[in-house]
């Protein structure tokens, strides 16, 4: 693979410049094996589209969401108010992140405590970079089909529902839905920390049934954008029929076509 | 004034009575709850509140519920007209009082329009009938679902079928009637459907009609008035609090979640360099505050009038991922536990009994509240807004701030990002290997 161009705040501070836009990495892109790819990917976007972006790296934390969502509110304070101060202190403006609990998080929890920035989704800002002109794609998918499981803190929790559809489209591939998506899409059961639990006693795994669900269709990829919904439709498919499906993130199959 | 216009204002006031001091407190247990500011937005409010109580935005989602419902809560507004003629009747011993001050026209059309959404709202609650009972929806028998919250729901329907038959066979007799010459029964009226219920009392003498429109009549109001005190201690009190519900509903994106001020304050002192780590609290400040909610009374007042507001319809438990999969969470039940447990801390102030119980612990589960993945199904399936989540999350805060009681994989999860800054045990300066793998 070729090497990525990553700059950190702190490199950029150094250099007396400053970054466009802050990429959140996130602990899942930053430290699990699968997210680490998809943060791959996005960099490669990035790089090709020549934005001038900064990462934190070792100044960054966790957002604080796993803990929020487990009750540990003031633990989260404390990410938060923590995460805040490094960010002010690098005048950041503008945030991409390619995790959807991050996005939430920085977008819509933060601005209570002092955090005020503009924040999107990978999803949004690899459209952006579309729309500028500042990436071509090519249609190498062509014939394959896809279908999209909606990450609940993207969808549901913040109405982005339509932009990584039109993405994926965008590939020239055949974007098939599954019965229940958008608004109703069912959760991966990763979200509200159980990414970090076993889960409660109960008849299925909440993973196999959507997995399930999504292999219905017959896809050949199963396109997602947020890294915990990866991982849980990643261990559905190896439960369920191993090989049936490829699991990936947009910026994935966006890096693959350019 | 006849004996039976006495009659009717002593049944009308009992009825208004009961109806006023049961309610009240109903207001007054939803006051037990904390404060909460909801007076921002009011435009947005109101907004919210036309299109998802009034404009029912939300029911159609699923077109079958959603349309026969629209039906019946139209025929509920409408219908409900014609309780202010009985009521004028009633007190003064007149016979159609509408009749004689609008212009026949007008009042031709308003009873057409009664009549035609009588049938309807009949049929409707027919369906829904045959819905719960004979087709057996799943989501109206969940385990929460016991014996009394079925019932409740038949009753509303068998309530609701029999003051439209009511309604209908009063016009039909009436009619008859007034064609008979009959005295008192001086009004023509258009009858687009009674007039097919007709058939049934054709030859029957003139007292017996009377005496079948006057019970009818008698049966359609006194049904009113019990209906209303019936609602109070039942699941239908849904078509009051739906609109203050809509109205002081979340307008935030579902994923924010409310970050707790006591938190703020604490932790903000904690960052502060300038305070003093051994100062202790002034003398005359007061107890802190317990994070998050153990009982009822630690929820706030609009999650209090949202448990008031349910109607159990079951949509948010249908659409749970954790309750869809065989978990035990069930995001009504958390919403019926929540009205019940409210109501019982109130009947034992009122009585002056010890209350030893909790919602946390009695009524809700901690593996149920470990159940949820936060996915904000249930927030959106609900047609008029109420937010289980919110409970659930405040339940959460209390199990892992007050009493340490997080699983154990959870806790090392609290302690990864305590002293790594990530959920997992990996250091903060390996944050950007992935860049050069």
């Amino acid at each position: 693979m070729s090497e990525l161009q990553v700059k950190t705040m702190a490199d950029f501070m150094a250099d007396g410049k400053s970054a466009d836009v802050l990429f959140w990495v996130g602990s899942a892109g930053s430290f699990d094996d699968r997210a680490k790819k998809i943060t791959r990917a996005f960099v490669q976007i990035l790089n090709k589209a020549d934005v001038n972006f900064g990462v934190l790296g070792s100044e960054e934390s966790s957002s604080g969401d796993a803990a929020k969502r487990a009750g540990n509110e003031f633990l989260f304070q404390m990410q938060a108010m923590m995460n805040i101060e490094v960010m002010n202190s690098y005048n950041v403006k503008r945030i991409v992140t390619t995790c959807p609990h991050s996005f939430n998080t920085l977008k819509n929890e933060y601005k209570g405590l002092g955090g005020d920035y503009k924040v999107q989704h990978h999803t949004e800002f690899i459209t952006e970079l579309l729309a500028e002109g500042k990436l071509k794609l090519n249609g190498n998918l062509k014939g394959t089909k896809v279908t999209y499981h909606d990450p609940c803190y993207l969808g549901r929790a913040n109405n982005v529902y339509d932009i990584p559809r039109e993405l994926i489209k965008s590939l020239g591939v055949e974007l098939v839905e599954m019965k229940r998506s958008k608004r109703k899409s069912f959760c991966c059961g990763a979200g509200g920390a159980q990414m970090f639990k076993e889960s409660e006693n109960g008849a299925q795994d909440i993973n196999i049934n959507r997995t399930e669900e999504a292999l219905v269709l017959k896809p050949d990829i199963i396109a997602t954008g947020c890294p915990f919904c990866n991982t849980m439709m990643t261990d559905g498919v190896k439960a369920v029929n191993e090989g049936a499906a490829q699991v990936k993130d947009i910026a994935e199959l966006i890096a693959e076509n350019l | 004034m006849g004996i039976s216009n006495i009659i009717f204002l002593i049944v009308f006031a009992v009825a208004i009575s009961f109806f006023t001091r049961n309610f009240s407190r109903i207001v007054e247990n939803i006051k037990l709850g904390k404060d909460i500011n909801r007076s921002d937005r009011t435009t947005d409010r109101w907004k919210n509140m036309f299109r998802v109580a009034m404009g029912q935005s939300k029911m159609t989602r699923r077109p079958v519920a959603g349309i026969l419902h629209i039906i019946v809560y139209l025929g509920f507004l409408i219908i409900n007209i014609e309780v202010i003629e009985i009521i004028v009747d009633g007190i003064f011993g007149t016979h159609r009082f509408l009749a004689s001050i609008l212009p026949l026209k007008l009042y031709n059309f308003l009873i057409s329009s009664f009549e035609i959404l009588a049938i309807l709202v009949l049929v409707a609650c027919l369906i829904f009938l045959v819905r719960r009972n004979i087709i057996r929806i799943k989501r109206f028998w969940s385990k929460e679902m016991t014996a009394w919250p079925r019932t409740d729901a038949n009753l509303i329907l068998v309530f609701e079928i029999l003051l439209m038959s009511a309604f209908l066979i009063m016009n039909a007799t009436d009619s008859l009637l007034f064609s008979a010459g009959a005295e008192h029964y001086t009004t023509s009226f258009s009858t687009p459907i009674s007039q097919y219920f007709q058939f049934l009392f054709s030859g029957l003498e003139t007292s017996t009609l009377v005496i079948i429109e006057r019970f009818t009549w008698w049966f359609h109001i006194i049904g009113i008035l019990g209906f209303m005190n019936y609602v109070l201690i039942s699941k239908h009190l849904h078509i009051f609090f739906a609109f203050p519900s809509t109205y002081f509903a979340n307008l935030n994106p579902l994923g924010q979640f409310t970050n707790l001020e006591s938190v703020t304050n604490e932790v903000k002192l904690m960052m502060d360099p300038n305070t003093d780590p051994y100062a202790a609290p002034p003398t005359d400040a007061p107890a802190p505050e317990s994070f998050g909610a153990k009982d009822a009374t630690d929820l706030n007042w609009v999650q209090l009038l949202n448990a008031y507001s349910c109607t159990e319809c079951g949509r948010c438990t249908d659409n749970c991922p954790a309750n869809q999969t065989g978990k035990l969470l069930s995001p009504r039940k958390v919403m019926m536990d929540t009205r019940d447990r409210i109501s019982e801390i109130a009947v034992n102030k009122r009585n002056g009994k010890d209350d030893t119980k909790a919602l946390l612990g009695n009524y809700i589960t901690a593996e149920e509240l470990w159940a949820c993945t936060s996915c904000n199904a249930c927030t959106d399936a609900c047609p008029i807004e109420l937010d289980p989540l919110s409970i659930i999350m405040d339940m959460r805060r209390y199990l892992v701030m007050e009493q340490s009681a997080a699983p154990t994989e959870l806790n090392m999860m609290f302690t990864n990002v305590e002293n790594n800054g990530a959920p997992w045990q990996f250091p903060a300066a390996d944050r950007l290997n992935w860049k050069d793998e």
